[in-house]
């Protein structure tokens, strides 16, 4: 039932008020529902924005022996483990990380169970069908489908609800003020659930914590992570995990929208392509790796350019290599006219081009795979598809810095149970991004934000309901 | 290896022209492809990256409007992308039907306006009228009121233009879409799809979003089936009955346990019941996912059909009776609208839908992708 009389919320005292309303907030509120609780779920997006970055998924990461639903062949918790080690380089906590792998196998039968639908691995991700399950209709259907449940279980959602301050007295906490209908209301509980994601859309705290260029990063989700809650419970001395100044960040095209571009801004020409900076210098190697596995690492590298822009330049033999992106290249006959329409000095950019063009040397380019075709004595590198810049037309795209989410969060155990200054909270369980820091310190691992957010926000609800049964 | 780059738009760009609109929110469906087990609009736009006039048609005449790709897309308005793709992919899809219509321009009257439609029944009858006052019946049952030579008269040519008119439609679509030689396999696989209405299952057999907001149901299918197949059970059955006249010299009326009737009371039945499901789950039906200006011309064919099916029920109920004749005019003036504007109304969209699921299948074994 969706709340529309502010009397309502401070009526009475709700079993589980459940700050958020994402995936991992709705996890929560289904399990709780389930077990008999009456559950409240604060949302501060307005309806047609509800469910934070959660509506822009579209998989999550799952271990499975055998078929199942979408998912082929087998991944074991060794290899999901592994994989994990990898790209966190060791920064996570092996005891949380292996209890969310292994609970991810029976999370995929609950999210069918529970209205989510799965689909075939989408054109152009075969490589992922063995690890992630797509959602049908990405995840904004799979936001749909848990409030319809939610609804059909009695659980009440109050939109444009903005959560400002988490009451506690000692371990336990008591009420929460929220925001509603242009005034404060304080929402009295017995148990709570935060699960209100990162605080990356607040761009001044975000500037904070990484640097004044931070204010050029686009933000690839929903607007309204701006991390309240998370500041509230750090002002009262939560325990945090996760390195405060990070975020994870790629490099997405530069005329995307400032805040919820999604997936659709990705670009995937670098490979291709020579990427220069506002001076119209290079300054990585584009072709080190597949793009994959290395758009997460332009996000940083475009960061640290000045004014956190980049371009990407390929000619007419390249422009039929990758997906397209959603915004039209700039094109041009001449480099010269190509730097003018970029705002890049003419000069300096027509002497990069040459630079690079004389480096490159005969080679077998294949677009599919590291063909080895490298420059030679150029410095940065190009170390595979360097095939000159030379046919025109030519084509660029600009590059910024797209940021996906914050590492900064609560400390939790298995029971996602949050740590206060005097110890573990007796009432407060937190899920999702806001906790995925403890098992994520660093790097992401596709679809593992939505199997973090599965695995401990339903840990979270059976807990919540658990405490006030 | 070159793309033609010049055909991309800018996301952001959103146009009045239906043709455009619908490229920018395809070009954004396909950075994202979150849709694409949904239908058979998405596979078949990620095998394009960029998109002529001519693949914007296809797409568009794919799409049966389930709504599905509407509520599970995170770039609804208010978002600044303001996707809608059912309702672009229904202006497309409409603007082509009235650009293709022959003889131009009356499409676009029946296409828009419920009134046009109950002119022309109103015409249609009162054509009946006139032909059953001053023609001389002659036979048993209706054949007492206008005999069968009038008939045949009056329908033959009123079949048989519109189906060269639909024809000259349908050929300016399979040029538009780049078609090429139909086989029976195309045509096998088309009439698969058509027959299940497979697109209209969310792909999964939950049904589409069409009445119901975010939740799925089977209702529009359900209706929709009864309309088809009650349209085409009442088909066969004038076909048999004209087999029965020519063939066999056996003249109507004919008896309940005849062909005819077996195929023409369930049929009337079905269509009666579909058309009016229909105009209930169009009430609950949000109009903004719908083609802007022509829900009134839609309705009104929804109504001319119905309409159509419930006269004949009627003509049958009330043999013997004086009430035959005017009923006859009304049901005889009902099928010659319908007939006669069937290149003009919403009518059409069987056979484009049709063509366009040829070409899709068409396109996909062509690219090896069957
Ligand atoms: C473009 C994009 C694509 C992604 N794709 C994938 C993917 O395919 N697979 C994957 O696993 N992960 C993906 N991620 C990461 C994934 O989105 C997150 O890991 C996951 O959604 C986190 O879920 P959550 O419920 O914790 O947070 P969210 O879904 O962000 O939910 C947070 C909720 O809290 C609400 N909120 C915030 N502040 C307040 C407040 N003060 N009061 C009340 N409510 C508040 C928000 O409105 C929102 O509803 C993607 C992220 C982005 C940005
Ligand atoms: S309708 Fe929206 S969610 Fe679906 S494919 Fe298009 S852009 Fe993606
Ligand atoms: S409305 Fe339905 S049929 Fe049309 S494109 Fe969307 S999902 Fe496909």
């Amino acid at each position: 039932m969706t709340l529309s009389d502010p009397k309502q919320l401070s009526a009475g005292v709700w079993d589980v008020v459940i700050a958020g309303g994402g995936n991992a907030a709705l996890c929560a509120a289904i399990e709780a529902a389930e077990a008999g609780a009456k559950v409240l779920i604060l949302e501060g997006a307005p309806k047609a924005y509800r469910g934070g970055n959660s509506r822009h998924t579209r998989n999550f990461r799952c271990m499975h022996h055998g078929d199942l639903g979408p998912l082929v062949e087998t991944y074991d918790e060794d290899e999901f483990w592994q994989d994990l080690l990898r790209v966190t380089k060791g920064k996570t906590d092996e005891g949380l990380a292996r209890h969310a792998i292994r609970t991810s196998a029976d999370c995929l039968p609950w999210m069918q169970a529970h209205g989510v639908r799965f689909q075939p691995s989408l054109a152009g991700t075969l490589s992922l069908d063995r690890t992630n399950a797509f959602f049908l209709g990405g995840g904004k259907a799979l936001v749909n489908a848990y409030y319809l449940t939610a609804e059909d279980l009695g659980v009440t959602v109050a939109y444009e609800a903005q959560v400002k301050h988490v009451g506690i007295e000692g371990n336990r906490a008591t009420h929460i003020d929220v925001e509603f209908g242009g005034a404060l209301h304080r929402v009295q509980g017995r148990a709570f659930v935060l699960a209100s994601g990162g605080f990356q859309s607040d761009i001044e705290w975000l500037a904070r914590a990484w640097g004044p260029s931070a204010r050029n990063f686009l933000i690839r989700g929903t607007p309204y992570n701006r991390g309240v809650v998370l500041k509230d419970m750090l002002d009262q001395g939560a325990e945090t995990v996760g390195d405060p100044t990070q975020c994870h960040a790629v490099a997405i095209d530069g005329r995307a929208p400032k805040f919820d571009g999604g997936i659709v801004t990705r670009l995937d020409c670098v490979p291709f392509s020579i990427v220069v900076n506002k001076n119209a210098a290079r300054f990585y190697d584009e072709g080190e790796d597949v793009w994959p596995k290395r758009y997460a690492i332009w996000g940083r590298l475009v960061a640290a350019q000045p004014d956190q822009v980049g371009y990407s330049i390929i000619d007419s033999r390249s422009i039929d290599l990758f997906m397209p992106s959603v915004y039209p290249p700039i094109s041009a006959d001449t480099i010269d006219e190509l730097a003018q329409k970029l705002g890049l000095p003419a000069e300096a950019l027509a002497e990069t081009v040459a630079t690079f063009n004389a480096a490159c040397r005969p080679g077998d380019f294949h677009p599919q795979k590291l063909d080895g075709v490298a420059t030679k004595g150029l410095v940065p590198p190009k170390t595979n598809w360097a095939r000159s810049i030379s046919e025109p037309p030519y084509y660029a795209y600009s590059l910024r810095p797209g940021v996906t989410f914050t590492y900064l969060g609560l400390k939790v155990d298995q029971t996602a149970r949050a740590t206060g200054p005097e110890g573990r909270y007796d009432n407060i369980w937190s899920a999702g991004e806001m906790m995925a820091g403890s098992i994520l310190g660093q790097g992401y691992l596709a679809g593992f934000g939505m199997t973090i957010g599965t695995v401990f926000g339903r840990i979270a609800g059976q807990e919540a309901a658990k405490h006030v049964a | 290896m070159s793309l033609d780059v010049t055909l991309q738009t800018d996301p952001g760009a959103i146009s009045t022209d239906p043709v455009e609109e619908a490229r920018r929110q395809i070009e954004i469906c396909n950075a994202c492809r979150y849709c694409e087990g949904f239908c058979s609009v998405f596979p078949a736009i990620t095998r394009e990256k960029v998109f002529a006039d001519g693949d914007i048609t296809q797409l568009a005449n794919l799409c049966h409007n389930c709504r599905g790709c509407y509520y599970a897309c995170q770039y609804t308005a208010p978002h600044e992308f303001a996707l809608n793709l059912p309702r672009a992919l229904a202006s497309a899809r409409t603007d082509s039907w009235e650009r293709f219509a022959w003889p131009g321009g009356l499409a676009r009257t029946f296409q828009a306006r419920g009134e046009a439609l109950a002119a022309a029944l109103v015409i249609g009858t009162a054509l009946m009228f006139a032909a059953i006052a001053g023609l001389p019946g002659g036979g048993a049952g209706f054949y007492a009121w206008l005999s069968h030579g009038a008939m045949v008269a009056i329908f033959l040519p009123a079949f048989f233009l519109p189906l060269v008119a639909i024809a000259i439609g349908l050929r300016r679509y399979w040029q538009e879409v780049g078609g090429t030689r139909i086989t029976w396999a195309d045509l096998r696989d088309a009439g698969l799809a058509a027959g299940r209405m497979k697109n209209l299952s969310g792909g999964q057999g939950q049904g589409c979003n069409f009445e119901k907001e975010e939740r799925f149901s089977d209702a529009r299918r359900h209706v929709h089936q009864a309309v088809m197949y009650g349209f085409l059970l009442c088909f066969a059955s004038t076909s048999a009955g004209t087999l029965l006249h020519y063939l066999f010299d056996m003249q109507a009326p004919y008896g309940f346990w005849s062909l005819p009737k077996l195929l023409g009371v369930p049929g009337g039945l079905l269509l009666v019941v579909g058309c009016a499901g229909m105009l209930m789950l169009r009430k609950k039906a949000d109009p903004e996912l719908g083609t802007p200006g022509r829900s009134s011309g839609e309705r009104g064919f929804i109504w001319l059909l119905g309409f159509v099916g419930l006269s004949g029920l009627l003509l049958y109920a009330v043999r013997g009776t004086g009430l035959t004749g005017p009923l006859l005019a009304l049901h005889l003036g009902g099928v010659l609208a319908f007939f006669l504007l069937t290149p003009y109304s919403k009518m059409a969209h069987g056979f484009y839908r049709f063509t366009a699921l040829v070409r899709d299948a068409q396109d996909r074994r062509a690219r090896g992708n069957v």
